[in-house]
């Protein structure tokens, strides 16, 4: 039902007002049978569709709409974990007593005498730029590779893309052991070549390296499987032209490979920007920020707000508005330049 | 057809491959493998390892699966993977007829609300958790749905139906439309249509759909954290950071439990990666 009531809602939608010129000015004010009778119409016509479509855009309006409005409301109080409401036990009921600050957090977090959010603002926009490009890069090779015929490629691929298949959680465990300090794999390897040791995880510069390598591993398959599946799409009859022309392997990549993969590779780059921007695991568990903040991504930040200590609500739903705000604006430029080169997404 | 294509580009790239190229082809995917298995491989070797030696750098080292049975009789991981199996195969049996419906709609009618449905769906992913997960608690918390499955699921479908409605749409747009027709002269209705003609053409799309929505529920760990606070309640990743309190000394203890969190992981992997590429180009290229 709340499918059909938003959808219809619409005004400029194709289906009512294609068989209905110069009826704009009278639709709002129309007699009500009319009204019900173009919806009938409607009804008729897409309710299938509709049904199709409802389920999730149910759940979304109730679980990802309602929570975001709230959070919204709540960005511009001072909620924390001792003023909301609380129920305890059956009967005792405590109503919410925290109360609007207006802009005050954001003003706080963006401007505040002691405020951490350019410091964090920097650290993720460098990991996201390092994550999304060196993964990508190393997702395209490898996927280069892969697509040429070559023994026990099935194999290759298998174990290429188990780093994707085994939960972030689970291998994030698996870097803490390896990346320890005095116990840890990579560090008993460097001490028998004769190196030093490297704080991986605890010095602040070096642990901001370790979490994007880490990242980098577990985001590099993604790439590779979706670039596999564009470069399997583009025509043989388009390089076997370039071949009779005389291209050499350089100019196919550029001039045939590269262009085709365009659609794929802008996907694939919003998305893992997207992702990467707001990864959660990775950093949680491997050094849950520290040390120090030196590895706290924004959303890390926001959630660590709202979770720890203080359990600071309000300011928290701020940190995530503004997360979003960047999205969406990254987003809308996005698309933008793709539009500009002439892509029709 | 797309594999003939394959074959005949093979073909033409592979002819005159030296065997220089060859030998490096090959070292360049064997130092890539060996880096993408080694840290999944460390850490098997690390659960075999006995008390004493777990932090050995041979890679074996007195082999013994004490910390399995250790772990299996001594903690509460069965629980929780019980919990975690409930809650991801429901997500992804709910995730992929979800996916499945809406991609099809979006993919086969125009109707009005179609590109709002559309925009919100790719918009949905850029929310962060830390907008969300407050509202989100205290919405659940209202509804008597903390600390039950039903509420995780519902949670996980937000986050997992978006992507993958977007996915099977790009599936579903690499299906000829004159399948449909077809079905409708024959006098099947649109569900029969799309239910008995379209849907079995689409698995491999599925199988990824599947895939990365058992992926998802699998390795959440945000909400899983704070949704879940019974201990008999929660899932294998909430679980596994009470371990990192208790044991983080324990190395075989946690890296029993990562092995074993891994394995019903890698067999849905194993059983969908054979669709792995056709789906995934679907989705990605529109």
């Amino acid at each position: 039902m709340a499918a059909v009531d938003t959808t219809t809602g619409r005004p400029g939608a194709p289906a009512a007002s294609g068989d209905a010129p110069a009826r704009g000015p009278r639709r709002a004010a129309g007699p009500p049978s009319l009204r019900a009778g173009r919806l009938r119409l409607a009804l008729s016509k897409h309710w299938y569709a509709w049904t199709l479509v409802a389920p999730v855009v149910i759940v979304i309006a109730v679980l990802v709409g309602y929570p975001l409005v709230e959070g919204i409301y709540l960005s511009t109080t001072n909620a924390n974990d001792q003023n909301t409401e609380k129920q305890i036990g059956q009967f005792l009921h405590i109503p919410a007593t925290y109360k609007s600050v207006g802009l005050g957090n954001y003003t706080d977090i963006l401007f505040g005498a002691n405020s951490t959010f350019w410091a964090r603002l920097g650290f993720t926009v460098s990991w996201t730029v390092a994550c999304v490009g060196v993964s990508f890069l190393i997702g395209l090779a490898l996927a280069i590779m892969l697509n040429r015929r070559v023994r026990f490629r099935a194999f290759y691929r298998t174990l290429l893309i188990l780093p994707w298949a085994v939960p972030a959680f689970v291998s994030t465990f698996s870097w803490r052991f390896i990346m320890n300090h005095d116990r840890g794999f990579l560090n008993h390897a460097l001490q028998a070549l004769g190196l030093p040791a490297v704080d991986w995880l605890n010095d602040p510069t070096m642990a901001q390296v370790s979490v994007i390598i880490v990242n980098i591993w577990l985001s590099f398959p993604f790439v590779m499987v979706a670039v596999l599946g564009g470069l399997q799409s583009i025509p043989a009859e388009l390089y076997e032209a370039a071949e009779m022309d005389g291209a050499t392997a350089w100019q196919k990549f550029w001039y045939i490979t590269l262009p085709a993969l365009r659609p794929v590779s802008s996907t694939v780059i919003l998305l893992s920007t997207i992702w990467t921007f707001n990864m959660f695991p990775v950093i949680f568990l491997l050094t849950n920020g520290g040390p120090g903040d030196s590895t706290q991504l924004l959303v890390t930040y926001a959630y660590n707000e709202a979770f720890t200590g203080m359990r600071q609500f309000g300011e928290s739903s701020a940190w995530g508005v503004i997360i979003l705000l960047i999205l969406v604006v990254f987003a809308v430029f996005y698309r933008r330049s793709l539009r500009k080169q002439g892509e029709v997404w | 057809m797309a594999q003939n294509d394959t074959a005949r580009k093979d073909a033409v790239q592979g002819r005159k491959r030296s065997p220089g190229a060859s030998v490096a082809l090959h070292a360049g995917l064997i130092a890539a493998s060996v880096v993408s298995a080694f840290p999944v491989l460390w850490i098997f070797l690390t659960s075999l390892k006995p008390a004493g030696h777990e932090t050995s750098s041979k890679f074996v080292d007195h082999p013994t699966f004490a910390a399995y049975g250790d772990l299996l009789s001594h903690t509460e991981f069965l629980t929780w993977f019980g919990n975690s199996v409930l809650i991801a195969g429901c997500t992804t049996l709910v995730g992929c007829f979800l996916a499945a419906t809406t991609g099809y709609a979006v993919s086969r009618f125009r109707f009005p609300g179609m590109r709002p449905v559309m925009w919100t769906l790719l918009i949905t992913q850029m929310f962060p958790v830390a907008i969300l997960i407050v509202p989100l608690y205290q919405l659940l918390a209202k509804l008597q749905l903390l600390n039950q499955p039903i509420g995780l699921i519902l949670t996980y479908l937000t986050i997992a139906v978006p992507f993958s409605a977007w996915t099977m749409k790009g599936y579903f747009d690499t299906i000829p439309t004159e399948i449909d027709e077809a079905g409708r002269i024959d006098g099947l209705n649109p569900f029969g249509t799309f239910w008995r003609l379209i849907l079995p053409l689409a698995r491999p799309g599925l199988a990824v759909t599947a895939f990365y929505n058992f992926i998802t529920a699998w390795g959440e760990v945000a909400y899983a954290t704070q949704f879940m606070t019974g201990t008999d309640k929660m899932t294998l990743s909430a679980g596994m950071q009470t371990f990192v309190n208790q044991y983080s000394e324990n190395w075989s203890m946690m890296s029993t439990a990562s092995v074993l969190i891994a394995i019903p992981a890698a067999i849905v992997f194993l059983l969908v990666q054979r669709h792995l590429v056709a789906g995934q180009t679907a989705g990605s290229v529109k």
